[in-house]
Formats: structure tokens, sequence, C-alpha cells
């Protein structure tokens, strides 16, 4: 048998369930990879190998009773380290909850473990998910599996690399304008952002609520449909959840109306469109027809999704005061507001620009001007891609415009890296699901192709994203480390 | 012209507006009232409490205010420490949207109209305790979660009153309004505050805030107006400005910080979607709302024949009015069991009817008066015995019965102790039955007396037809 590290989440689950090994000895062959990747890597903000030994030994015994494990029983899952998670330091990769322990569980983390799941550790981002590299990270960025010298993408950077060095099963990310599917592409990984409203947000750090959701990444479609089913549901602790039915694993795709979104095409790199292209061609093969359509309000999609995801975030971070949590400082020689001041000091430049940009498209006289602006024009955008789903059943195109780059390339100028997520934020401004699946590679660096469905279709998104995988056989494991 | 602006905590709930800790955080210690939610925590998303939207929609309807079939919530930002998420999660009116109540009128018992013209739900903040005689006073507060996120409902009036008096009025009928909905105990510390705005002829809008009492409300606005008043007669400019009511002082002192220049970049909250309430809600809504102060008094004056007085000092006291439907129940007899209760048993209680419940604990019951009015109809006791009656059972909680037989106090009506007892006072007061022979007076003087000669125990009637048939034919 080859390493245990390397298998997928439905191997992993039957072998321990089948007695072929024991969860602990997964587990520790999972934290022997970790221990030789990890110096390269940086995936990691915090690891908690006890806990997840202590968890795996449990299910090992529930094993020998003859107890149910669960459906996920011993996988071990990287979680983004947005999503609160009892007991576990949780810092959203800022100074300013370096020392913030929670108190509670996310819902999503409540699934995870009430299905025998083995949370591993919490894994790095752009801080409070601004960002597209992981260059933002207050702690370390993380590097690209498949070429160290390359960024992962991000923000999930860490749940993408993880999975991809096979440091972890499974990753949990957030995609608030495509935090999941960039990374997922960057390291050539799956990775789902669900329908607004599919995954309860509760326990996710807000960034910008109206936008973001959990999703999961993983090395196979079958792994991410395992993964989707146990995460989704209406909860009670998340007004804007809605109840969904189980996606289903179906062999054979039938006739879908796709549509390549020619914008998305043109603006890309020429590599990414003929590789995108490619796949396209595979639809055709499997009976797909497959058109070549133009999105008349997509220039307004990043304006828009920067505007209210700085408006959001600005109002969602107002609360690290450091008063009832956050990191050492004493209060000692300042007042409330100097304190304060000092205090909000400590976040990034980047969460600092959308901070400020936040506040300034609010306040009176701009709120019209921009904030007002920018929910109508995505509402515009919104209905447009709706009435483009009543034809066709799935819209397609590279998930990122470009390949991986190299760490510094972008820092430097916020418009040019903003610009890397036009492909992505139209999924979050139109709350419907996008998948991003690794269909080839340029100069030994990983393409993902986007694939987006009408809202609560991801079963579609599922059966394409299958078939594909199935017929491009793509490459899974990474030689650079 | 003045305007208020009155937060009332919706003390009914059972839980906060976001979150299912307590909704009564009285009396806990410092910060165990609290959970992720209310605390802000981060990744915590805010739950809607339903029966609040209720509550406030109720407030709305009973304010003459219409409820939208949609609403939604806002967010307030602002920076203060005993506001967890800095930011409050509140209702805005703009865009097309609105909070749960808008455009009502309020009638003062003059007919006087107050236009509502809004009304809010919104969560409370956590409280700031100074901790008094500390050494470093300025830079140590204490901060208290407890009653952030509690429910509270904020009404805005327009500036519509023109003095004092009338919005001592309209406190004093608005309080009424949310005891009988049940949505509010004003009389609960800290459960209403106001805010008053006063403007006077050429001067600048002036706002008050802090008023922690309705009843403090009144002094505030008269003080106010002195102080505006006088500036304006010594040709000084009233500044706009915001200031603080000390109710220690009783004066009003200008805030330190500029808070009318806030900026409090309202958005849409994201994380509750917009609500819609639909059709059927306010028609529902109505069909269980509870009975107001002006049906209630319309109620007492048709139905029961009160008196319009009678009808108002019972419509005014809640719980007084339910004592009195109640024992209505057991006997209907509403003009004498009205009469007993606004007289002599609210004379009783009168001491500490500011409590609360005070007529929680009486170990008088509905049963009891309702026993007691029909002795004294049944001619068993008179009204003055029936008043002793009352005093033992506020003490022992007996049956009136039980303390007429113990204590022997039902009615003399026998003809031949009664003639035992004229004749004892006849043999007294021989120069008073002679006069009584020609003087009516007399002869009411003589009835006190066998009143008193048997402890007020004597049926008058019978004693009196006595005291003539005696003083007419003596041989008899």
């Amino acid at each position: 048998m080859s390493n245990l590290h390397d298998l997928l989440a439905y191997e992993v689950v039957g072998g321990i369930n089948g007695g072929l090994f024991s969860a602990e000895e997964y587990v520790n062959s999972i934290l022997k990879r970790i221990e030789d990747v990890e110096s390269k890597l940086h995936s990691f903000i915090t690891l908690d190998s006890e806990g997840a030994l202590s968890a795996a030994k449990k299910i090992d015994r529930k094993i020998k009773e003859k107890e149910d494990t669960g459906e996920l029983a011993g996988i071990t899952v990287g979680i983004k380290d947005n999503i609160s998670t009892k007991n576990i330091r949780t810092t959203c990769a800022s100074k300013i909850l370096e020392d913030y322990v929670p108190s509670y569980d996310a819902t999503v983390i409540k699934h995870l473990k009430k299905n025998g799941a083995i949370i591993l550790g919490k894994l790095n981002l752009d801080e409070f998910g601004m960002g597209s590299t992981t260059e933002y990270s207050r702690y370390q960025p993380t590097h690209n599996p498949w070429n160290l010298d390359y960024v992962p993408g991000g923000s999930s950077g860490g749940s993408g690399a993880a999975v991809a060095a096979r440091e972890c099963t499974v990753s949990l990310g957030s995609d608030t304008g495509g935090s999941i599917r960039c990374p997922a592409s960057f390291c050539s990984v799956v990775g789902l952002k669900p329908t607004y409203g599919r995954v309860s947000r509760y326990g996710l750090i807000s960034y910008a609520n109206s936008l973001e959701q959990i999703g999961p990444i993983c090395r196979s479609v079958r792994d991410l449909v395992m993964m989707v089913n146990i995460i989704s549901g209406k909860d009670e602790m998340d007004n804007t959840s809605i109840p969904s039915s189980p996606i289903t694993l179906n062999n054979k795709l039938g006739k879908l109306n796709v549509a390549i979104i020619k914008e998305l095409i043109t603006g890309s790199d020429h590599e990414v469109s003929r590789t995108i292209y490619s796949a396209s061609e595979k639809f055709k093969e499997i009976g797909c027809t497959c058109d070549e359509i133009s999105i008349k309000n997509l220039h307004y999609a990043l304006p828009s999704y920067y505007t209210l995801a700085s408006a959001e975030a600005s109002s969602n971070l107002a609360r690290y005061d450091n008063i009832r949590y956050g990191f050492d400082l004493p209060v000692e020689e300042y007042k409330w507001d100097t304190y304060f001041s000092k205090v909000r000091e400590n976040f990034g430049e980047e969460v600092k620009r959308r901070i400020l940009i936040g506040s300034y498209v609010l306040s009176s006289g701009y709120y019209s001007k921009y904030y007002l602006k920018a929910r109508r024009l995505r509402s515009l955008l919104r209905l447009e891609l709706l009435t483009l789903f009543k034809k066709y059943d799935l819209l397609i195109g590279p998930t990122m415009p470009i390949p991986p780059f190299k760490f510094g390339e972008k820092i430097d100028d916020p418009i040019k890296m903003y610009l890397v997520d036009i492909n992505t934020v139209i999924a979050n401004l139109a709350g419907i699901p996008a998948i991003s699946l690794p269909v080839g590679f340029s100069n030994g660096l990983p393409i993902g192709l986007q694939i987006m469905a009408a809202p609560f279709e991801e079963q579609k998104l599922i059966d394409a994203s299958y078939d594909l995988e199935n017929s491009i056989n793509i490459q899974r494991k990474t030689n650079a480390i | 012209m003045i305007g208020l602006e009155i937060h009332a905590q919706i003390t009914a709930l059972n839980s906060k507006l976001f979150c299912s800790c307590r909704g009564n955080y009285r009396e806990l210690g410092p910060n165990t009232n609290i959970c992720e939610i209310c605390c802000g925590l981060p990744g915590s998303l805010p739950v809607i409490n339903q029966k609040a939207i209720e509550y406030s929609a109720m407030t709305s309807l009973a304010l003459g205010c219409k409820v939208p079939d949609k609403i939604m919530f806002y967010r307030k930002n602002y920076f203060y420490p005993d506001l967890p998420k800095n930011f409050q999660i509140t209702q805005y009116n703009v865009y097309g949207y609105s909070s749960i109540g808008v455009d009502g009128i309020y009638e003062l018992d003059d007919a006087k109209q107050i236009r509502i013209s809004r009304i809010q739900l919104e969560e409370d903040p956590g409280r700031i305790a100074y901790s008094e005689g500390s050494m470093n006073v300025r830079n140590s507060v204490l901060l208290d979660y407890n009653r952030a996120g509690v429910a509270l409902i904020e009404i805005v009036t327009e500036p519509d009153f023109t003095s004092p008096k009338e919005v001592r009025q309209f406190l004093n009928k608005l309080s009424l309004t949310l005891e009988y909905i049940g949505v509010c105990d004003t009389l609960l510390e800290g459960s209403v505050r106001c805010d008053v705005n006063v403007s006077m002829e050429g001067g600048n809008k002036v706002e008050i805030k802090n008023i922690n009492s309705f009843r403090e409300v009144e002094k505030a606005i008269n003080y106010e107006i002195t102080r505006q008043s006088s500036l304006y007669s010594r040709n000084l400019k009233i500044e706009l400005e915001t200031r603080h009511w000390d109710d220690r002082k009783k004066i009003t002192f200008k805030s330190r910080s500029k808070e009318e220049e806030h900026d409090y970049r309202y958005f849409p909250e994201p994380d509750i979607p917009i609500i819609v309430l639909g059709n059927d809600f306010v028609s529902n809504l109505k069909k269980r709302m509870p009975e107001l102060p002006n049906q209630r008094f319309e109620c007492f004056v048709s139905k029961y024949k009160l008196s319009e007085h009678t009808s108002n000092i019972l419509i005014n006291d809640k719980k007084l009015a339910d004592f009195f439907e109640a024992t209505l129940k057991v006997h209907f007899s509403p003009t004498e069991i009205a009469n007993f209760l606004i007289t002599d048993f609210k004379s009783l209680i009168e001491d500490d009817s500011e409590s609360t419940d005070y007529l929680k604990n009486l170990k008088v019951k509905p049963e009891h008066i309702a026993e007691l009015v029909k002795l004294i109809e049944g001619n068993k006791i008179s009204r003055i015995t029936a008043k002793d009656i009352l005093v033992k059972i506020f003490e022992s909680g007996m049956l009136p019965s039980e303390v007429m037989n113990n204590t022997n106090s039902y009615k003399i009506a026998d003809e031949k102790t009664l003639m035992d007892a004229v004749q004892s006072v006849f043999d007294k007061e021989k120069s008073a039955v002679e006069d009584a022979k020609t003087n009516s007076e007399a002869i009411n003087f003589l009835l006190g007396k066998v009143m008193k000669f048997t402890n007020g125990r004597a049926d008058p009637k019978i004693a009196m037809r006595i005291i003539n048939n005696k003083l007419h034919n003596p041989d008899k």
C-alpha cells in the first residue's frame, strides 16, 4: 500500500472502517508528512497534534466496540484559521487575534466532529481573508506545493496547499470573492464555493457577510461531495442559511447546455485560455452543447465587489478593540480612545486599506454614490446571470486569469492584485455556486477550470466535474516536495 | 417645542433580542448572562427573536402606527466600550424600507394629538460601571455585558409637545399602554430611558440625553426651559448642543464629546435578511392584542355601568382593574365591588402600591372580596364592620364568613337582642329620650348610641323601628 497520507478521503474512511489501518496510524502518518514538508510550505498557523491523536484513538475505540463512527470517520481536516474552533486558537492570520481562543465551535466544525472527522489544525490565509496569495498573512506566507517560489493563491492558501501537499485529507476554506477557488486552481485541487445559504456561516469570522460561504477543498470530486453533504443544511444559528437537498455522485452526465464566458477567456493569459478551450472540447465530446456568450455587466463586478466587501468589512472588524479578547497589550498609560487607536494599528496594511475604503463608502454623502450604487450593480449582474441560467445549465471559464505567480510580484500594487479576482467575484456577487477543477498545467503550474451554475444547482456542477475529472485524469501528486 | 425619544426594554421577553441569554439581567452577577452572540465574539451571528417582533408590532399598533409588511435591520456604527460589536443592530427608515412602526398618532386625554414618527426595534448596549471612590477613577471603569443585546423599543415623537405637563400626560399614558400590552414593566430600574429635544423660539434645538426614568423627564424639561429663557432674555445665543441630565444635582450639563457630529454609517444588516411579516401578520396580531386602557374604560362605563370617575381610577391601576374583573367573575355586582375596591380596599394597600406586583402577594383574593360584598348585600354585616373584617383578612387570609363568626361581627337583626340594647340606651340617656319625642335629630342621636353599644353591628333599620316604637308606645 502507498503512504497512508496519500489516500483520498473515501479511501481513508473505508480503510479505517474495514480494519486495514487504525485511525491513530493514519493520523500519525499525516503528522509525519506535516513534519516532513511543513517547514517548506507553512500551511499551518496552529497544529493540534494532541487533539487529533486523541480524536483518532476515540474512533479506534468506537470501531472496536462496534459503535457508529460517522461518515467521515478518521479523515483529517485542516480548517482555515477564520473558522471558530472551540479551544483551538483562531487568529484569522491577524496579530490582532494572536491570543484569541474561541469558546465555541462553528456549525460546520460541529457537523464534522459529529461525523467522525478529525480537526487537525488551523490553516494559513491572508489576514481576515483579504488577499489572493497569503502574502498578507501576519505570520508567514504559504508556498505553492507545485513550485515553492510561487504563491499558493488565497486567501485560503493554507487550505489549498495543505490538501495538495497531502498534509491533511481535506480542508475547509471560505470564499468571499474567490478565496476557495483561487488556491484550488493554483494548487491543482478541487474547491467549491457553495450557493449562498447552503452552508451555515455561524462561526465563520465575518469579512463580508453578504458574499461569503464556507466550502471544502479536496483532491477528488468524490471527497468533495462527501464534505459538502456533511456541512450543508439550514442552521437555526444563521438566519441566511437555507435547506438544500444532498448531492449524489452520478456516473452519467446528461446533455447539458454549457456556455463559455467570452470576456473571461479574452482577459486571460494565453496558456490559460488554451487549456480552458481544450477542457471545453471535452464537454462537446460527451454531448453537451457549448456556446460562447458575453456578460454585459461583467465590468461592474470588480468595483461592485470591492465596494461592498470593504463596506461590510469596515463594520465587521470594528469589534476588534482588544477589550474582551485579542492580543497582549497592557492598558496602562492609555485612555480609552488612545488605547483603541493603538490596538487598531495592529491590523496589517491591506486590512487597514479596506477598513478605510469601507468607512468612506458608507459615510454620509457617499453612501448613495458608492455603496448603494454598488448594490444596484450587484443586482443587475445577478439578474443577468439568472437570465443566462434559464438558457444554460453551466457557465464556464478559467478560475484565474493567470497561472500562479511568484512572491512579491503583485504585492506592491493593490489594483493589480484585485484584478486577479475578476473571474471569481461574479459567483459571490450573484450568490451562485462555483467550483474550480484542475484541468491542466502551464510550465508545471496548475490551471483550474471554473464552472458556475444557478443557485442550489450544485448537482450539475458535481456531475460535470466528476465526468471531466475522469476524462482528463490530471496528475494529482506534486513532485516539488 | 418638545420632542421625545423613548427607549423601553421589552421586559416581557425570556431571552435577549438576538440570543438565548436571559432577558431579565437584573440581580445577576456581572458578566454571567452572556454568550458568544451578545458579546459579539468573532464569527457569531444574530438570531432574531420572533416574540420581540410581535411585541414591538403590538406597541406600534397601540400607538396608532402603521406596521409595514416587510421590515429590515440596519447597523449603526460607532465605537464605545459598552458596545461589544462596536455597532448596534437597529432599524432605520430610508430607501423604501421602514422600521416596525411608522406614522402614528397618539391622543392625550384632552384630545391633543402627538405624532409618532417611528418605532424601532434594537439591541441595548452593555453597562459601564464607574468604580466610585477608586484611586484611579479616571482610567478604570468596569464593563458588564449582562444587559448587552436586551431588546429595546425606541419610540420617536415629532416635536408636538408645548409644555412639560403634556409630556407628563403622554408618558403616563404611554406607561399604562406598555403595561396593558404587557411589553414593558416601566417600574423596573433602567427599563425606560428618555432623550428630550427642547427648542424655544429664537433658539437652536437642544437635546437632553440620559434621563433614566419618566419621573425625571418633566424636571429636566423645566430646568431646560428656565435655562434657555434666561439665555434668551439676556440676548445670549442658545447653542445647538447635546446636554446630559444629572439626576442628583437636577441640572442639565453640556456633553464633552461632539455627539451631534457623529456619522453612524448606517447600512443594511447583512446577517438578518429582510423579514416579510406578510399580509395576515397585522390582522392576526390585532386579534390577539390585549385590551388597551381606552377600550377598558369604554367597557367599564358601558358594560359595568360604572361612573367615569370610578372607571378612571380602576383602569389607571391595571392590577386593581384586573382584580376587579376577577372578583366580578365570582360575584357580579360591579358598582358595589368597584366602590369597595377603590375606597376601603385601596386605602389599605396604598402604602406600597409603588412596588411592581403589589397585588400578587396579598392574602386577600378576589374570592374574599366577592364573599364580603355578598355579606353586605345579604344584610349580614354592615359596611362599617365590612371594613374591619377586611383588615382581618389582610392579616390572616381567612374567609370573610369565618372572620365574621369568629368575631361575632355579623349584623344584629334579632328583635330581642336589639330591644335589650335600646332599653340600655334609654336607661342611660333619659333627657335625650324626652327630647326625641319631639325632635327627630335626637332620634338619630339615640340610634348612634345603639350602634355604638353594639359595636356597629346593629341592623340600623330594625333598631330605628324599635326606637320609634318605644318612644311613641312606651308601654309596649
